[in-house]
């Protein structure tokens, strides 16, 4: 049992170690604005130190009937008044420092996180839940914000104060001054426990709220769905649980470290009194004058006091790191494969792509494809056909090299895909996918999203071509409507029609269609197919479809079928070769 | 704030007795200056090592009886402040389960999810914060003033002039800074939104290869939070320098009343330090409430941030209607009566005036262009949306009149967007129907053509389902979703272009599996394939918002111009046929 928690400690302490070390390189950038407030630290508690002491001489003053010295006491209180209102600019300006770097290093760590964001391959972001991320990058950091300035505001004048008190509490007197160091350090020893033992349930209750996040994104995302079927009671109750969980664990945290100050405040008690029965003692035999004593006493409080605030700060740190590890392991996580030094730019590619023994699979376990090989010259169009689920949206990810192939090699004009910068071969490829996709913006700034610099001009030109522009006339703000994330009122038709029109603006040299058209009605799509054979002209193309009508025309259709390649030709030749293209292609008929 | 106080009322108990434990704390604690001018006055003076003995001992009852008050008052604090931000969180989720679909479209995700997390944890620590500390320096505060009474009115009378100056200070800055802090939530929801906007397009943006521009935009919003946060920052950081000069002020006054107190012999110098300890007291508190007041100051904001989503409140709220009678036989299923609709914010119409009448068992074809009104029509049917003028009813009476619950159990919709749950297959066709056997299941599954999917992962029916069912196909998603309304056995099925994602073989293999399915299900099917309705009872054919006919296929093939032109669209040689045309190139797409 005792080796067992030794362990876990050890665990604990690596994986915090570890946060501290990277919130401390990130702290770094900013070693002036730290120093700075250093050094403003250390005015601050010299002269909060001072203070007392100058109190402690004025009141020597004043023994008793009749015995005051008023002029001493004026030129003290000068004293303490010029020495406070330096404290007090001292001490905003600090404080406007720490600030300055929280803030700062937040942003720094969020940059960083959204970064790695970009750079994640989609293997990553397809694998985790959304909500789970979105936490961390928000909740997470902003835990973690919390705890870290109040680590600057408290910690640097904390442990200046303690170590400025003890000075001070030695050259006055060296016997009181031993006891209290004697008996304090057992209030570090208190927080120590305390905070090894929470760090633990903070850590669960982080990752409590990173479930019920999860849950909220998804429910409250798909809030339509809900209420189709009638399912707010369940969802409801759903909740409920996890929310249940998150109040235990929450509590169990936030009660233990809450611990903290009680016990610490006991323990100053406990050196306040020593030092008072102790100093009355020394007081008694004349090695100490009254003032001096109350100056003393007031240390001792003043000594012991950031000792409260640092075991403060150190749960507060706790919880703040179990949320920087988290964020950490984000920005850690493995990021693609960057671009080889070497990697070419593709520009004018004249769209000569061919597979040669190409293997894939998601799950190792669970083959998808195999040995695919593939020539397509310039300017020829291909068409993916195959029942749902047969791996032609796999296809387009090896394409765009959103994901890597296991094994075999894709090559545009001759070069491998993996030899060129991802911009640029992705950006060589215009996309319309199935799924559209719209950012909160405009309906221009969508429009404009692979040629940011368009005229309006040629902005309405593609809407034109795409067969958007009489819908977009008739929203209320034309093509500055305010849509709002995930296209909002717009329907799927829509969306899709302004996914075209964004391809339609840039043009680029090859083209990616899956089932670009599927939720746009057969007139728009009919009227849109001869934009898109003036745009496919002469670019080579790539069209996942159900419509045969629109696979027709391809130069070479392919017919995959659980991840391969089951028949490869022309319509016309795979219609007389009557296989599993035949059957497909007449059931479309069947009615 | 106020409105949000009701969720503590279950803790009521708990409210009070943390603040009350933490007054008994810091009761215990003012005594013990009292105790110190006692061991200098009578114990130093007298040189009674007894008298300091017997008084030393009573500092460490107070400091144990002060310990545990303090830590009683820290479980309650816990206890109510965790309760209440659980409440509340359970209280918003259902609220916003509660939404209607208008107020779901106006209201967007990402600040829904930033208040269901990031604003109520704030509030928890406030509500924690105030418990356990707030109270308590109110308490230490005007203590402090009583005891600086009972030994010297005319010193005291400094606290009278000095605790109202302080209490200016801490509000005004409190009141300065909310809105600031309102700012920094929202500006928070931005870099939120850009950060979900990230994980779901990420294949548009990565397509687009916009990393680059992703990364300034977010460090956009990131750096306008950090300004904001930096800006709420300095103004909060004027608190402590400013409290500090008010109370050093306060004890340079008081050094000097005390002066010619003593002189007078009014007091003794004892009591002198006992008053300065006491206005010390006050500083120390006022230094640990200024850290506080960052805390309250924000959760105040986000408690703002929070009641205006409760704010939110549909229009005509569900309230009990009349039960749910046995259907009256007399009446047709379903009539649209002079139905138009204008969305909320919505400058023009998007139905008009569109009557029709369906009866039990029929299959109802919704057709047209894509934005002509498709959706907006079959939303209606389950109330989705209230009609602005005209009436919807169901089985003879308006659906208004009928509770929404029975409404939507008589209607399976199966949405445009497959949206899947995370959970498992089994737990995602429950969303159909709670209780639902296994049996059922599976007879859902066939009639969606989903065996094979089913079959095809595993585990079956238990296989698991990721977030958004991210681990499935289009085509996957979408036959999953079709059993998940057929599960209920639905009266009404709507199916809203739910098979755009099928290949035309399974396509037709659904439809004839629908047609097949036994007792009076009604079917609605909107499409853009002609294919999907051409043998529907009735086919309604949208355009612009206008139904521009009604009828079986053959009808409108004759009278209906608009339908003519989709159908002909999507079966060219058809026209040709019919205009006996004669045939040129036209062979292409025929059999």
């Amino acid at each position: 049992m005792a080796t067992d928690h030794k362990g876990n400690n050890s665990v604990k302490g690596n994986s915090q170690m570890a946060a501290l070390r990277q919130v401390l390189r990130y702290i770094r950038r900013y070693w002036l604005l730290v120093g700075f407030s250093l050094i403003l630290a250390a005015v601050t508690v010299a002269l909060t130190l001072y203070i007392p002491i100058l109190t402690g001489d004025a009141v020597d003053l004043l023994i008793d009937k009749g015995l005051v010295d008023f002029s001493g006491i004026y030129s003290m209180m000068i004293k303490i008044g010029i020495a406070m209102a330096v404290t007090a600019a001292a001490q905003w300006v600090m404080n406007t420092c720490n600030n300055h770097i929280t803030y700062h290093v937040v942003k720094d760590i969020r940059e960083d996180a959204f970064h790695r964001l970009e750079q994640l391959p989609l293997k990553y972001l397809d694998a985790h839940a959304y909500g789970d991320i979105v936490s961390r990058v928000i909740a997470d950091v902003d835990t973690f914000a919390d705890g870290l300035l109040m680590g600057f505001t408290q910690l640097f004048t904390g442990v200046l104060t303690i170590l400025g008190t003890l000075l001070f509490m030695l050259i006055t007197n060296i016997p009181i001054a031993l006891v209290v160091v004697c008996i304090t350090p057992v209030s570090f020893l208190v927080a120590r426990f305390i905070a090894t033992r929470t760090y633990k349930m903070f850590k669960q209750q982080s990752e409590t709220r990173g479930e019920q996040t999860s849950l909220i994104e998804e429910m409250i995302g798909n809030q339509k769905v809900v209420k189709t079927f009638s399912r707010e009671e369940a969802v409801r109750s759903q909740f409920a649980e996890i929310n249940g969980r998150l109040e235990k664990c929450s509590l169990k945290a936030i009660f233990f470290s809450s611990i903290t100050n009680p016990a610490t405040r006991f323990v100053n008690s406990l050196v306040y009194a020593s030092v008072g029965i102790f100093g009355a003692f020394v007081a008694i035999s004349g090695g100490i004058s009254v003032g001096r004593l109350s100056c003393f006493l007031s240390y001792a409080n003043q000594y012991t006091k950031p000792f409260n605030e640092i075991s403060g700060v150190v749960t507060e740190l706790q919880n703040a790191l179990a949320c920087a590890s988290r964020i950490f392991r984000l920005i850690d996580e493995e990021p693609q494969t960057p671009d080889s030094p070497e990697a070419r730019m593709l520009t004018d590619a004249k769209g000569n792509v061919s597979l040669e023994n190409v293997y894939f699979s998601y799950v190792p376990e669970r083959k998808l494809i195999e040995n695919f090989n593939l020539e397509v010259k310039p300017g020829q169009r291909v068409a993916i056909v195959g029942p749902t689920g047969c791996g032609k949206t796999t296809l387009i990810n090896l394409l765009m090299r959103f994901y890597d192939v296991d094994s075999g090699r894709i090559a545009v004009d001759g070069t491998e895909i993996r030899e060129i910068t991802r911009g640029s071969l992705r950006t060589s490829y215009g996309m319309v996918l199935q799924e559209t996709w719209l950012r909160a913006g405009t309906i221009r700034d969508n429009i404009r999203m692979g040629k940011p610099d368009a005229s309006e001009e040629e902005v309405v030109q593609a809407a034109k071509a795409a067969h958007a522009h009489s819908f977009i006339k008739r929203l209320p703000e034309g093509y500055d409507t305010l849509i709002t994330e995930d296209g909002g009122s717009l329907s799927q038709g829509q969306k899709q029609l302004l996914c075209i029109a964004r391809v339609m603006l840039c043009l680029p040299p090859m083209l990616i269609l899956d089932e670009a058209t599927s939720s746009i009605d057969t007139r728009t799509e009919l009227r849109i197919q001869n934009a898109f054979a003036k745009m496919m002209e002469g670019r080579t193309s790539f069209i996942v479809a159900h419509r045969l009508s629109t696979i027709q025309e391809a130069d070479i259709i392919l017919v995959m079928k659980d991840g391969n390649i089951i028949e490869q030709g022309s319509h016309e030749t795979l219609l007389a070769k009557n296989g599993f293209y035949a059957t497909l292609y007449h059931s479309q008929f069947a009615g | 704030m106020k409105r949000l106080m009701k969720y503590l009322s279950s803790y009521k108990k708990e409210s009070v007795l943390a603040p009350l434990f933490k007054l008994l704390e810091a009761f215990f604690e003012l005594l013990v200056p009292l105790v110190m001018a006692n061991i200098i006055d009578v114990g130093i003076v007298n040189k009674d090592m007894g008298y300091i003995g017997k008084m030393g001992l009573y500092l460490v009852v107070l400091a144990v009886v002060g310990l545990v008050s303090s830590i009683t008052a820290q479980f309650f604090a816990a206890k109510a402040a965790v309760g209440f931000s659980t409440k509340l969180r359970q209280a918003l989720f259902d609220h916003i389960q509660g939404l209607d679909f208008t107020n779901i479209d106006r209201v967007g995700t990402s600040t829904m999810i930033t208040r269901m997390t990031s604003d109520i944890n704030q509030v928890q620590s406030g509500v924690n914060m105030v418990l356990r500390l707030f109270l308590r320096s109110p308490i230490i505060v005007f203590g402090a003033m009583i005891m600086a009474f009972t030994i010297d009115v005319k010193s005291a009378l400094v606290f009278v002039v000095v605790i109202p100056l302080l209490a200016i200070v801490v509000f005004g800055i409190m009141i300065w800074t909310m809105p600031l802090y309102k700012k920094v939530q929202s500006g928070l929801d931005k870099v939120l939104g850009v950060t979900r906007e990230n994980l779901t397009g990420v294949r548009v943006i990565r397509a687009f290869h916009k990393e680059a521009e992703e990364e300034a935009r977010f460090m956009g919003y990131t750096k306008a939070l950090a300004d904001s946060q930096i800006f709420v920052g300095k103004i909060s950081a004027v608190m402590n320098p400013v409290t500090y000069l008010i109370v050093n002020g306060g004890i340079i006054v008081l050094i000097y009343v005390g002066a010619i107190q003593v002189n007078v012999g009014n007091l003794s110098q004892g009591e002198v330090i006992a008053i300065i300890n006491y206005m010390s007291q006050i500083l120390v508190e006022l230094i640990k409430l200024a850290n506080l007041i960052v805390t309250i100051t924000k959760a105040l904001a986000c408690a703002d941030r929070v009641a205006g989503v409760f704010e939110i409140q549909n229009t005509n709220p569900a309230g009990a209607l009349e039960a749910y009678c046995a259907d009256v036989t007399s009446a047709p299923l379903l009539q649209f009566d002079h139905v138009s609709l204008t969305y909320a914010g919505a400058g023009a119409e998007t139905l008009h005036e569109i009557s029709f009448t369906v009866n039990r068992g029929e299959t109802v074809g919704v057709i047209g262009g894509t934005g002509s009104g498709k959706t907006s029509l079959i939303n209606l049917i389950p109330g989705f949306y209230p009609v602005t003028e005209g009436s919807v009813r169901f089985k003879g009476r308006d659906i208004r009149q009928i509770p929404e619950e029975e409404l939507r159990g008589c209607v399976g919709m199966v949405p445009q967007k497959a949206v899947l749950f995370k959970g498992t297959i089994r737990s995602n066709l429950q969303w159909g129907k709670t209780d639902a056997t296994e049996e059922e299941m599976w007879r859902a599954i066939d009639t969606a053509q989903a065996r094979e999917v089913v079959e095809g992962k595993p585990g079956g029916l238990d296989a698991e389902v990721a977030q958004n069912g991210k681990n499935l196909s289009g085509g996957q998603r979408q036959r999953l979703t079709i059993a998940r309304a057929l599960v209920r056995r639905p009266e009404i099925l709507i199916l809203d272009d739910s098979a755009s994602a099928l290949d035309y073989a399974t396509d037709a293999k659904l439809r004839q599996a629908l047609r097949g399915l036994q007792g009076d299900t009604t079917t609605f099917i909107v499409s853009q394939r002609a294919s999907s309705i051409r043998h529907a009872d009735k086919i309604i054919v949208m355009d612009d918002g206008e139904m521009a006919g009604i009828g079986t296929h053959e009808e409108l093939l004759k009278n209906c111009q608009v339908y003519q032109e989709i159908y002909y669209s999507q079966y060219p040689e058809e026209r040709l046929k019919a205009a006996k045309a004669f045939d040129g190139q036209a062979q292409k797409g025929g059999k």
